[in-house]
């Protein structure tokens, strides 16, 4: 077990793009480190300069304190999860589980603790003797963690390694290596495009774009104090709504009305021009579920209700707004750079199961402004971060 | 009915292609069975006459004959030896193209090419010179080497195209589990692409003991004679009446180990053997 430093590190490919830009992550020893970020940020070549399959252009890498940069992959003791398994399929599943240490020249018996140890953590017993075309995904995939548990290396290093799971098994799988991390208490790193697994499964995520580091911090941080307009956007299903705002004074101007806003961020944004507000879809509510006299009257709106999701524990409602050509374009920018796609400008709120709300009718909503964050819509910063 | 008219029409096809195939090993195993005495006189029908028949007696006779044993024993040298190092050598080349970016590639794969294509028969005259002044005419290697000269091209290709097929991430995941590049090669990529080899290694084997042309004019002994150019020259007592049922059962015998060769590989190229090793 050991912790693993990255100082600087940069990776540029033959025509000088940097794929890894300048990142520096500390994972502390035993510590669950989620790298995410949308398809082509750089984490899963992050990754593979961490096993050593990838050469390092520039900046240390250290495993235990000792500087692995020009170290072959073998030499730095790690255990890696591909993203397609990479089971050696001319070798059962026993065989394959015991590779890693029949090269490490162990004795037969000694494997054969090892492989029946892990085989038990992972149940795998019954299918010991079969080869990897006869299992099934999740079996694979166990299979595939097994030869990364057998030895005892330094950390774990998974490669998305849910991601060819369907939804079900997914869930499963994720909670079981939850289990497995906390108890073997050894450094891992995780790469994934998604984010419930970057939520529930690290102790802190690292979150990246186009091979810059944006934010490494907890979960709960990113969600509530998101460092840019990126991660606001990117953390959270559904994501966060954005909208052109301009402050005055102690008040805030949406499409849907102006607001009091708490003095704090009034004071960082005021007279700033035209901001982009980000606003979480359950940071607004039904005002006749909550109760007209609970709620401030000066944060209300009405608005017409376009769709209706109703999802049993909690509804979302979509309601469509006109904005202007230069804001819709931003919007546009950033949806395409959380991998998604926006059609139209629209607000996704997410209600009490218990509302009444009627498709293409008018409701009347809050709106919390106490958590509603105040980007810079040409840095992308939050100009409200901390509050 | 559709289907039904489907599988007898599949049926009438095989069967066509089977006797076009078929017809002429059956009349070469017909005709073994003659004696010499029924093949002068004509014996026009495809079971032996009555009186006709040799049973054993013309395999006997050719198993006898020392010169036929030695020729087998050179065939069976010489094809196995080429094809060994032709195969050893074109697995370690189709690995560096498949796998390694190097200046030359393009360059070492058209050279391949153009030596397959290359018309055998024009080269028998200078090899001939060549292999008399260095002392390799009439000799086994004299062989082997214009036989891993044109069995190359076609190995390094097959092989190339086996490894291209293997994910990367197999030999990935074998160097971090801790193997060398050499181990990661012979422990995971050679089991994978044995299809390949094994491929490789009949053909390469078919063009070995096939081969006629430099049989005959680069062995002028039984030092090195192989099978084909052997049996042109089995003559038998008298030359202006070859002995015909004595060749025909020359060329069963020298089937056999083609045969031989083919059902036993068969079982080792079995398809999609990757199968399973990532996702799907």
């Amino acid at each position: 077990m050991a912790a693993i430093e990255m100082k600087n590190i940069v990776k540029k490919y033959g025509d000088g793009f940097p794929a890894v830009n300048d990142v520096s992550i500390d994972v502390a020893d035993g510590e669950f480190m989620i790298l995410v970020g949308p398809s082509g940020c750089g984490k899963s070549t992050l990754l593979r300069m961490i096993v050593g399959l990838e050469d390092i252009t520039s900046g240390d890498m250290l495993i235990g304190g000792e500087r692995v940069n020009d170290l072959a992959p073998r030499d730095r003791n790690l255990s890696m999860v591909f993203q397609n398994y990479a089971l050696y399929p001319h070798l059962t599943v026993y065989e394959n589980i015991a590779f890693p240490l029949r090269l490490a020249k162990w004795k037969d018996k000694d494997i054969d603790e090892k492989v029946r140890e892990a085989s038990k953590t992972l149940d795998l017993d019954e299918h010991l003797q079969r080869r990897p075309a006869n299992l099934s995904g999740g079996q694979r995939q166990r299979v595939a963690m097994g030869r990364a548990i057998v030895r005892d290396a330094k950390a774990f290093l998974f490669d998305e390694p849910l991601s060819n799971l369907d939804a079900k098994l997914r869930g499963q799988m994720r909670t079981e290596i939850a289990r497995l991390q906390k108890r073997l208490g050894i450094t891992t790193v995780y790469v994934t495009h998604d984010q419930t697994e970057a939520m529930t499964l690290g102790d802190r995520v690292a979150v990246m774009k186009r091979g810059e580091l944006q934010q490494l911090a907890t979960p709960r941080e990113l969600y509530e104090q998101p460092v840019n307009i990126f991660v606001a956007g990117f953390i959270g299903s559904p994501p966060m709504n954005f909208l052109p705002a301009t402050v005055e004074g102690n008040e805030v101007t949406l499409p849907f009305g102006t607001f009091t806003l708490p003095a704090e961020k009034a004071e960082r944004t005021a007279g700033k021009g035209l901001l982009m507000a980000g606003v979480r879809p359950e940071h607004f509510e039904d005002v006749s579920v909550a109760g007209a006299g609970s709620v401030d009257e000066s944060r209300t709106f009405t608005a017409h209700i376009d769709v209706r999701e109703w999802l049993g524990d909690q509804q979302y409602a979509y309601v469509p707004y006109e904005a202007e050509a230069d804001v819709q374009g931003q919007l546009k920018e950033l949806a395409r750079e959380v991998d998604s796609d926006s059609l139209r400008t629209q607000l996704v709120v997410s209600l009490d199961a218990a509302s009444q709300i009627k498709e293409d009718d008018d409701a009347t909503l809050s709106i919390d402004t106490d958590k509603m964050h105040l980007f810079d819509p040409a840095t992308g910063e939050n100009l409200t971060v901390g509050l | 009915m559709k289907n039904m008219r489907g599988t007898i029409g599949t049926i009438v096809g095989c069967a066509l292609i089977l006797i076009w195939c078929l017809l002429p090993v059956a009349w070469i195993i017909s005709l073994s069975f003659k004696s010499q005495e029924a093949v002068t006189v004509g014996s026009p029908g495809f079971f032996p006459s009555d009186g006709g028949g040799a049973g054993w007696h013309n395999y006997s006779d050719v198993l006898q004959d020392e010169q036929f044993r030695r020729a087998i024993f050179n065939s069976i040298g010489i094809s196995l030896i080429a094809t060994v190092l032709s195969v050893a050598l074109a697995t370690l080349a189709a690995y560096a193209i498949a796998r390694l970016e190097f200046a030359g590639k393009k360059f070492v794969l058209t050279t391949a090419l153009v030596i397959a294509m290359f018309p055998v028969v024009s080269l028998v005259g200078p090899l001939f010179d060549m292999w008399r002044t260095f002392g390799i005419y009439d000799t086994w290697p004299g062989l082997i080497i214009p036989y891993m000269s044109f069995t190359l091209p076609l190995a390094i290709w097959t092989l190339s195209a086996f490894f291209r097929e293997i994910p990367w991430e197999m030999e990935q995941a074998a160097q971090v589990d801790g193997a060398t590049s050499w181990q990661a090669f012979r422990r995971v990529i050679v089991p994978l692409a044995a299809p390949g080899v094994f491929t490789a290694a009949i053909l390469t084997f078919f063009f070995a003991w096939n081969d006629f042309v430099f049989g005959i004019s680069l062995t002028s002994t039984e030092n090195a004679r192989p099978i084909p150019a052997a049996l042109s020259f089995f003559v038998g007592a008298d030359p202006f009446n070859r002995p015909a049922s004595l060749l025909a059962a020359g060329a069963v015998v020298a089937t056999v180990p083609i045969v031989v060769l083919v059902l036993f590989f068969q079982r080792k190229i079995v398809a999609g053997l990757t199968a399973g090793a990532v996702k799907g």
